[in-house]
């Protein structure tokens, strides 16, 4: 499975849960997927999807799903030691680990190669790191939004891109829209 | 009362209820009263652009947000300043210790220094130089700005400002 595959196959998951995309292809498949006003749409700043997420989770009691790529994650390796020490149990990490970095033309990254992001974030203290293979993907994600615990999830798949249009929403209204939603 | 308790009595007074910090010595003393205020929540960041991203995580859930970092680390927060807090609009009041200028003991400290104000400059930033205890009578105020304007905002604080490194 391809990314936008399983982003088809969560977007029934996703959908009214606060959700912070990473930045290029992921976020324009999941954009052209199921647009909902409770996507925040990364546009620039690629590593801090993350970040973003554990911010949002920190700073109020819904679930927020985090959806990241290896090579962003790889970007801004120490988030995941943030993430560990600063426990927000509304907050879900999904990595979809494709081993490649989608956007600027498939380059393999060395999540590709030695180097395990599950192991990583195990490392780096997160309890809760679940790998699993794109397919498994939508059950690991609603077993981690029943759990109610922090979870990080590494979602193995293969490398490739879906055509999807480029975002042309205003970054302010992309946040206004969320933030509505935040508090809504 | 310390210049470090001034500076936090005000960020609680405006609303700030989430703070990220990078450490340097001369905020030591600031970290230190964060830790001790029950209306902050304090998560410590590994990097500046991390950090940033954290603030603007938590401002949109609610939460009035700061960043407190070493003049040094500027430089690999600009692509984030740009693409996100400035692109999305967001309030970020950056206070910062203004390492490299005078009484500065640590040479390689000022050819970051030479280039702080140039770099905000060039971003459009708004910034504030304290170089007096007094300066920091204004922070207040600077604080209300950066949340009408919804913009970064820097605060430069120079080791005369915090008096020196106890040479």
């Amino acid at each position: 499975m391809i990314r936008s595959e399983i982003l088809r196959e969560i977007a029934p998951v996703l959908r009214d849960r606060l959700v912070v995309c990473n930045i290029g292809i992921p976020s324009q498949e999941l954009h052209a997927i199921d647009d909902q006003p409770s996507n925040f749409y990364m546009l620039g700043t690629m590593g801090l999807a993350s970040s973003i997420g554990l911010g949002l989770a920190l700073a109020q009691p819904k679930p927020v799903i985090a959806i990241d790529g290896d090579g962003s994650v790889l970007t801004n390796l120490a988030t995941l030691a943030t993430i560990a020490n600063n426990v927000a149990d509304n907050f879900i990490l999904l990595i979809i680990d494709n081993g490649s970095y989608g956007s600027t033309g498939d380059q393999p990254t060395y999540a590709g190669r030695k180097t395990s992001l599950a192991a990583v974030a195990a490392a780096c203290g997160c309890y809760n790191v679940v790998e699993c293979h794109g397919h498994e993907t939508r059950d690991a994600l609603r077993d981690a939004l029943d759990s109610g615990q922090m979870t990080v999830i590494v979602c193995k798949c293969d490398s490739g891109n879906a055509k999807m249009p480029v975002i042309t929403m205003d970054p302010v209204v992309i946040r206004d829209r969320f933030m509505k939603s935040v508090s809504g | 009362m310390s210049i470090s308790a001034r500076l936090v009595d005000d960020f609680v007074a405006n609303g700030v209820e989430f703070i990220t910090t990078v450490p340097c010595k001369q905020l030591a003393g600031v970290i230190d009263e964060i830790e001790t205020r029950d209306a902050l929540m304090h998560v410590p960041a590994n990097k500046e652009d991390e950090g940033m991203g954290l603030c603007a995580g938590a401002y949109m859930g609610g939460k009035r947000a700061a960043i407190i970092m070493q003049n040094t680390a500027l430089g690999v927060t600009v692509n984030t300043l740009a693409t996100l807090i400035q692109y999305y609009r967001l309030p970020l009041p950056m206070l910062i210790s203004y390492r490299g200028e005078l009484r500065e003991p640590v040479a390689c400290q000022v050819e970051m220094a030479v280039h702080t104000k140039a770099i905000l400059a060039q971003m459009n930033i708004p910034t504030y130089h304290f170089h007096k205890p007094s300066d920091a009578d204004e922070f207040d105020a600077i604080l209300k700005y950066t949340f009408m304007c919804n913009k970064p905002v820097a605060v430069l604080t120079d080791a005369s400002f915090w008096g020196g490194y106890g040479e």
